[in-house]
Parts: C-alpha cells; sequence; structure tokens
C-alpha cells in the first residue's frame, strides 16, 4: 500500500562557516553574516520520506516555516523529488520557541492531513534542542520513534525502523501514523535530479511572485499589480509550480500559542564566551608525567 | 570540498560566453518537446539555463560526493572472479548518484528519457567528472553507445535499449579492439554469422574492452567473409549474457576503477544494427569521433585536477624563506599548467559547438521536413561544411587535451617534488590515470594522421582566415593578431614544402605541422575571448608570445629536411637483438 508523508524542515544558518562576523556584539546569532542552507539532518528526513515513496508509493509534502528566502529551500525539496511543498510565514510567527513553533507545524501538519508518517531531522544546527520532533508528536497525538537511522519495513499499518540508541541500536515497531525522527546515519541523501531541476526551477510561492511584479512593474498601481501577480500565480498553479503559502489564521493557529505569546522560554541573558589560551603545561618523557597527563585528559573529557 | 563548476571560474567564463542558446536552438528543434515533457524548455534562454543549472549539479556530486571516493576507488580497484566482474564499491555508488540525479541519458531525446543536452554541455560535464574521477568518466563517459544506438539502429532497438540507459539500469561497453586489430580496426576478425534460423551470431574474441562487463554491448565483427577490408565490417548490439565469457581483466597502470576486460564470444546470439558493412566505416567512426571528444574532456579534467594539486602545495609549501610559488622555476610550470588548460577548454568547447551544429544539421536533414528546397540545399551546404571542420577538430582536441593531461600531471609533480612522488598525494594517481588518455580512442599519432588532412587541405587555413575578419584599433591585440598571422604564413609555407617532400616526409612532419594549427586557433579563440575579459587578455597574449617562437623553430625544422629518422633508422637504432631466453 502507498503512504503520505508530511516532513518538517528547516533552513538554517551555516554554523559549519562561523567567521568573526558570526556573532553579534550582544552574542546573538548575525544571520546575515551566514550563508542560509538546508538543515543537514533534515534532507536525511526527506530522504526516508522519499525513500517511502520510492519503495511503496504515496506521496510527500514538505513544510517549512520561515521567511520568504526559505522558499529556496522548498525549492531544493521539489529537485529531491518532494510532491508538494508549503511555506508557513506570518509576522506572528516571529519569536517562537520550540514549544510555539512545534505547535505552528503541528496545526500545519493537520492542515496537511491524510498522512500515514511524520518526519522531523533530529535537530536544527542553529539551536540544536532536538525538541522540536518530539514536541510536535505529543501534539498531533502521535506515537514517536526518534534517532532513526534505517527503514526495515513498512506492513499495512506498521512501520518497522532502526533506531541508534548511542551504544548500538535498537528495532522497534509501531502503529501509523507515527512521527519520526532521523540521523545524519541515515543513508545519503540522493542528488538533485536534473529533469526535476528543470522542471521545478521555476516555482514560486505568491509572496515572491509579490516582489518579482513589484519589480517589472515599478509604476503600476496596487490593482494591476494584483492582477498580475494573480495571473502569474494560476499559470505556475496550472504547471504544479505554486509554492503554497500558509499563515497562521491558515492553519487555525491559535494566537495565543504562537510567537513571543506562546513562547515561555526566556533568555535570561547571553554571554558572548571567548576563549583565549593562557600558558601552557609542559609534561617530561617519563612514566610518572605521562601518567599525570592521562589523568589530566581523562578528568577533562578529552579521553575517555 | 566544493562545486567544481562553482569554483572554476574558467568554465564558469564560457558558459557566460557560448552561444548556448545558439545550440539550444537547433537541439531541441522548435522547442517542441515543451508540449509533451514536463522538463522541456520553453525557449532558447530557458534551454540555456538549465544547461547552467545541470552543470552545477553535475559539479556538485562530481566535487562534493565523488571525489572524495576516487582514492579509494584507485586503491580497490574493479576484481575479476569466475567470470564475473565487480566495480570498486565507490564507482557503483558513484554510478547510483548520476543516475537518480538524471545524467546517465545526458545526451539522449527525452523521448527515451534523456535530457537532450548538446555535446558541448555534455563535455563539460564529463570534464568535471573527471577531475573527480578519471576511472568512473569511462563508464560515465560511454554514454556515446547510447548515442549510437539512437543514430544508428531501428526504432524497435531504441524502445528495448534506450530508456534503459537513461535511468542508469544498464551501462554499455563498445567492442572493437582484438588481439590483432588495435589501431588497425579494419583488420577486425570475430566472427559474426547466420545460423540456419537466421539469427545472428558471433565468434571469436576481444581485448582492452572497456567496461565489457556492462549489460549493453555494441560488437563489431566480420559479417562478410569475402571481404578483408573494413567494408566486411558491420556493426550488433545484445544483451550482456553468461555465453559471453569474460576471461580476464587487465592490470593496469592507472584508472584502476574501469575494468578493462577480455571478452570470448561462444556463437552469442545478437542483433545487426543498421545495415551490414556500414559498421565500421560509418557506425563506428561516428562513435569513435563522439568518444574522441569525451577522451579529450577527460583529458581535461585530469589536468584540471593535477594543476589544483600543483598549485595549493606551491603556495603552502615554503622554502628559502618563501612560498615556492614566488620562484620563478616553479611559477613558470604553473603558468604554463594554467595557459595551456584554458587553451584546451577553448579548442575542446570551440569543437564541440562545430560538432553539434554538424550533428543537429544531420538530423535535421534525415528528417527532411523542409519547407522549401532552397531551406534544405542551404542546411545541406552548412552541415558539409561543419562536418569537415568537426574532422578537423575533433582529433585535434582529443590529441591537445590528452597531451595536455599527462603533462599537467608530470609537472604538478614537478612543483611537488619528493612529495609529488608520494603515494600520499593525489598527484601520482592523476600522472598514472592520464597515460591513458593519449592512448585509446586513438593514439595521439593517429590522431595527427587525421587532423593533418584538414592542414593540408586548407580547410585550417580557411577557418583562420574567418577568425581574421576584425579590425582592431587596439595595438595590442594587433600585434598579437600579426603574430598569428606570421604563423599561418610559416605554416602555409611548410605544407606546400611538405607536399613535395612525398608521403613519409608528410607524415614525419605531420606532428609539427598540427602542433602549429592547434596553436593558431587556439590564439584566435584566446583572442576573441579577450574582448570580454581582462583575464583573458593576459592569458592570450602570454599564449601567443609564447607559440611564435615555438611555431617558427616547428616550421624551421619540417623545412630543414631533417629526414634522419626516415633515411637513418637502421644507422642510429641498430639491429634488433632478441633477449636470450
Amino acid at each position: 500500500m502507498a503512504y503520505n508523508s508530511v516532513v518538517l524542515i528547516k533552513q538554517v544558518p551555516d554554523t559549519k562557516k562561523i567567521t568573526v562576523r558570526a556573532m553579534n556584539d550582544d552574542g546573538t546569532v548575525n544571520r546575515s553574516a551566514l550563508p542560509a542552507i538546508f538543515n543537514p539532518e533534515d534532507r536525511y528526513a526527506l530522504e526516508a520520506a522519499l525513500e517511502v515513496k520510492e519503495r511503496h508509493g504515496g506521496t510527500v509534502t514538505a513544510v517549512t516555516m520561515g521567511p520568504p528566502a526559505a522558499c529556496e529551500l522548498l525549492r531544493e525539496a521539489l529537485y529531491m523529488g518532494t510532491d508538494r511543498v508549503i511555506l508557513i510565514t506570518d509576522r506572528r510567527a516571529a519569536a517562537s520557541d520550540t514549544l510555539a513553533t512545534s505547535y505552528i507545524l503541528a496545526c500545519a501538519v493537520r492542515t496537511v492531513g491524510n498522512y500515514d508518517l511524520v518526519f522531523c531531522g533530529r535537530q536544527a544546527i542553529d539551536g540544536d534542542t532536538a525538541q522540536v520532533g518530539p514536541q510536535c508528536a505529543e501534539k498531533l497525538g502521535l506515537p514517536q520513534i526518534s534517532y532513526v537511522e534505517e527503514l526495515v519495513e513498512l506492513k499495512g499499518k506498521t512501520i518497522t525502523v532502526r533506531r541508534d540508541v548511542g551504544n548500538g541500536y535498537e528495532v522497534v515497531r509501531c502503529k501509523m501514523p507515527a512521527l519520526l525522527t532521523v540521523t545524519d546515519t541515515f543513508q545519503e541523501p540522493r542528488p538533485f535530479s536534473a529533469k526535476a531541476l528543470m522542471r521545478s526551477k521555476h516555482a514560486r510561492a505568491k509572496l515572491e511572485l509579490e516582489k518579482e511584479v513589484a519589480a517589472a512593474l515599478p509604476g503600476a498601481d496596487d490593482k494591476a499589480k494584483a492582477a498580475e501577480v494573480a495571473k502569474r500565480a494560476a499559470a505556475l498553479e496550472a504547471k504544479k509550480l505554486l509554492i503554497g503559502q500558509w499563515t497562521l489564521d491558515d492553519i487555525k493557529a491559535d494566537l495565543a500559542w504562537c510567537g513571543r505569546d506562546g513562547s515561555p522560554t526566556k533568555v535570561k541573558r547571553i554571554q558572548s564566551v571567548v576563549l583565549k589560551g593562557s600558558g601552557y603545561v609542559e609534561y617530561k618523557n617519563t612514566e610518572a608525567d605521562i601518567t599525570k597527563l592521562v589523568h589530566q585528559l581523562i578528568d577533562d573529557h578529552t579521553i575517555g | 570540498m566544493s562545486n567544481f563548476l562553482l569554483d572554476n571560474e574558467d568554465i564558469q567564463f564560457h558558459l557566460k560566453t557560448l552561444p548556448l542558446e545558439e545550440l539550444a536552438a537547433i537541439q531541441e528543434d522548435g522547442f517542441r518537446d515543451a508540449a509533451t515533457f514536463d522538463y522541456a524548455p520553453a525557449n532558447a534562454a530557458e534551454a540555456a539555463e538549465n544547461y547552467r543549472r545541470v552543470l552545477e549539479l553535475v559539479g556538485d556530486i562530481a566535487g562534493n560526493q565523488i571525489a572524495p571516493l576516487s582514492e579509494e576507488i584507485d586503491r580497490e580497484g574493479s576484481t575479476w572472479c569466475d567470470g564475473v566482474v565487480t566495480y570498486a564499491p565507490g564507482i557503483r555508488r558513484s554510478l547510483d548518484l548520476l543516475a537518480k540525479a538524471d545524467m546517465m541519458g545526458f545526451t539522449l531525446p527525452r523521448k527515451f528519457g534523456g535530457l537532450n543536452c548538446p555535446s558541448t554541455v555534455y563535455a563539460a560535464a564529463t570534464e568535471m567528472v573527471s577531475r573527480a574521477d578519471a576511472a568512473l568518466m569511462n563508464v560515465f563517459g560511454l554514454q556515446g553507445i547510447a548515442e549510437t544506438i539512437n543514430a544508428f539502429a531501428n526504432e524497435d532497438q531504441k524502445q528495448r535499449f534506450l530508456p534503459r540507459f537513461s535511468t542508469g539500469a544498464v551501462t554499455g561497453a563498445m567492442v572493437l579492439t582484438e588481439p590483432d586489430a588495435g589501431s588497425d580496426l579494419q583488420n577486425v576478425q570475430l566472427r559474426a554469422f547466420q545460423d540456419a534460423a537466421g539469427q545472428w551470431r558471433l565468434r571469436g574474441v576481444k581485448r582492452f574492452i572497456t567496461n565489457g562487463c556492462g549489460e549493453v554491448l555494441l560488437v563489431l565483427a566480420r559479417s562478410e567473409t569475402d571481404e578483408q577490408g573494413g567494408m566486411g565490417l558491420s556493426l550488433f548490439v545484445l544483451e550482456n549474457n553468461e555465453q559471453v565469457r569474460i576471461r580476464r581483466i587487465e592490470d593496469k597502470l592507472g584508472i584502476h576503477g574501469s575494468p578493462t576486460c577480455e571478452m570470448q564470444f561462444n556463437d552469442v546470439p545478437c542483433e545487426l544494427v543498421g545495415e551490414r558493412r556500414r559498421g565500421l566505416v560509418t557506425y563506428v567512426m561516428a562513435l569513435m569521433n563522439g568518444a574522441r571528444i569525451g577522451i579529450a574532456a577527460q583529458g581535461l579534467g585530469i589536468a584540471e585536477a593535477a594543476y589544483r594539486e600543483g598549485r595549493a602545495y606551491a603556495y603552502h609549501r615554503q622554502q628559502f624563506g618563501k612560498r615556492i610559488e614566488q620562484l620563478a622555476p616553479v611559477a613558470d610550470l604553473l603558468v604554463d599548467m594554467k595557459t595551456c588548460i584554458e587553451a584546451g577548454r577553448s579548442l575542446l568547447y570551440y569543437t564541440c559547438t562545430v560538432v553539434d551544429r554538424d550533428i543537429n544539421l544531420q538530423r535535421r536533414l534525415d528528417e527532411d521536413k523542409y519547407a522549401t528546397p532552397e531551406a534544405k540545399s542551404a542546411d545541406n551546404k552548412a552541415q558539409k561544411q561543419y562536418k569537415r571542420l568537426a574532422a578537423l577538430l575533433t582529433p585535434m582536441s582529443k590529441y591537445y587535451c590528452s597531451e595536455l593531461s599527462q603533462k599537467c600531471a608530470n609537472d604538478a609533480i614537478s612543483v611537488m617534488g619528493g612529495s609529488g612522488y608520494m603515494r600520499d598525494y593525489h598527484a601520482e594517481q592523476l600522472f598514472r590515470d592520464a597515460r591513458i588518455t593519449t592512448i585509446y580512442e586513438g593514439t595521439s599519432q593517429l590522431q595527427v594522421v587525421a587532423a593533418i588532412r584538414g592542414v593540408t587541405s586548407g580547410t585550417a587555413e580557411k577557418m583562420f582566415a574567418e577568425f581574421d575578419n576584425r579590425e582592431t584599433a587596439d595595438q595590442e591585440e594587433q600585434h598579437l593578431r600579426e603574430a598569428l598571422g606570421t604563423m599561418r604564413g610559416k605554416l602555409q609555407e611548410a605544407v606546400e614544402f611538405v607536399k613535395k617532400g612525398g608521403a613519409d616526409y608528410l607524415e614525419l612532419s605531420a606532428r609539427a605541422m598540427v602542433d602549429v594549427a592547434i596553436d593558431i586557433l587556439v590564439g584566435y579563440l584566446f583572442l576573441e575571448q579577450a574582448t570580454q575579459s581582462e583575464h583573458k587578455k593576459v592569458v592570450a597574449k602570454r599564449f601567443i608570445r609564447q607559440a611564435l617562437p615555438r611555431a617558427k623553430a616547428r616550421m624551421e625544422l619540417v623545412m630543414s629536411q631533417e629526414r634522419s629518422t626516415l633515411d637513418s633508422y637502421a644507422e642510429i637504432v641498430g639491429a634488433m637483438v632478441e633477449e636470450e631466453g
């Protein structure tokens, strides 16, 4: 039988490319200094969903919450073989912590509806909390399997997977629908397909069309611009290239649970920690000194 | 880890300046596929955008996924056990990636699942794949087999074979060489015969077959027993099966990831492709021309990889209190490598644009759907010209770019010194991998034989004259144009001289004349590029100023009638002394 999957993906600053400009003076992240990328483990989550589709058929829908620039992420999802992509974008969602984010995403998944599996990356490289996936599962009332690294079997309404438990693995089976969080030990994500790339390169969300039209018709009045946007959107829709764009209203989210109001996490203090080298310890090539060195390394958890 | 397109300014420069939209227009034939295939472009601008995006994707896969596997592919190599060939795991993985990315039907029509890209774009892709792993390029580059089926097989055969090439479900092998038929393919002896039921069957042995373990084999065989020359040969296609025994794979100097098979055909059933007797003279010649472009791109990719190894080392390595790239002899090696790579790329891409025009006009003529006889006759005339040019440029590119790969691999080791000789560095693998490129698909010597015809017939000079059609106010450029003019004069003088000197002296002098002709052409190409890039201005100046004295010396040697190779071979080389035992 075929299975429908929803994948929750996120655009993140590439924290591997940290430079001096990456931190603001107040210790917050300077997002403009870092390239925005597909959160690495979310690519594995998408791969897992596409693997399910390849083996059993069904559809894959990718959902992201973010600013307009996140459309690029959704196009990349299309290039990998995703059937449908949706951008949740709403100023009222700004400053959401993991609780609010998972609430909004859960609303979005419910709005997509008719799903057998929800996939998330284990965690995002900007916050590194690994909370959003599990919280979504709770809000959707779904069983969850975290740290998934292999799809063993999908049969009828049950799924069997292998999950990493740190010092080994376990194979677990559960009823669908279920939510899975996927680690980067899952099979390598597939490359973009050239055909999908050619097909979907002009996929746009409505807010992107608005921007394009504003640039193309600088003198036109609002009505003319709106008409042009509607025309372009209809043309894209006919080719299934219109990126879905939802607000919090579209997913029937209770605003009290969204954005700053819905986020109990309070940042008490941000500290800009600058590591400085100071002095050095010399160990001689003697039994006693080497023992001391080994103990030192164990004590500060460098080894062991 | 990097994207092999985005880290390569020169390829990007070409993608900006090549006539991609014009190539797309003839390749796409009115963009009629757009009505049927959702990934087909609607117009030339979109097609050109597709080409660039696809190449960016190839660059990503090549740089970030394949290149890191190359060393392991080289060390592990292909293996053979009881007639079964197994690819190195990295080759398998890379082929899977390329298949998933839809790259295995690069030039095939969309109705067979392909991307319908021009060969110019395919050459750029091949270069990047080869830079990542030269051995993998052999399997990736064998897409010419599918192209040959597409060009010459019947509709039923195309339907059965081509879609599987596009999905990557099958790879192919061109089964030509035999123990006694290498460069001299006219001597192929493997028999093709029809049994009582009229079924064609193959009997005999083939050797040095790249990817002979591939699923679809194109075999050149002697179907006409009464005809000993090339006209007795036909081309056959079959699915590889147990009746084809792979007796061994070769233990080679380089490209370890590419299995080179010895194959025995025991009355294996097969199908004729096209018409009898045209196997070598028409089909294999077309196949070979495509393959030569592929090897040129492979050479270029190896050269690029080697240059980067050398450059990175010269930048980081300090001796005498400075980076060694600041030492003139080292700098000279690097500048020379870089200039020659840009020369090779210019030559190859120019060749490909000519080949694309030739192929597409031929296709249009074959389809014969012209509105007016004048339109047809115009195409006919243009196609003849492009065909003639392609016949000159294809061997030139293969010769230049494959020699270039050896030069760069060699010079990279010179730059790196002792470190370059060690297996800890990638340079030694590139040196080994490069060596085959001047041998297979026709040796450098054979490329010269093919190219010299166009040089002596006037085709080359006519081409130069077309490049020299522009007045320039730029003194510097004028100066360089005059240098190229001098080189042309020297070359023409030598051509006339050699024509009077007998066939053997022409053969002896051919390489020097082809070398000069290539330098002239590249000089003109650089001058065209210099109008669009300051960097290319500098490169053009360097190249032409070095080429002029080189050309003078070469042509002086030809004019001097230095015939010792012909006249004094026995005296200098002496009698053959066989080793005892």
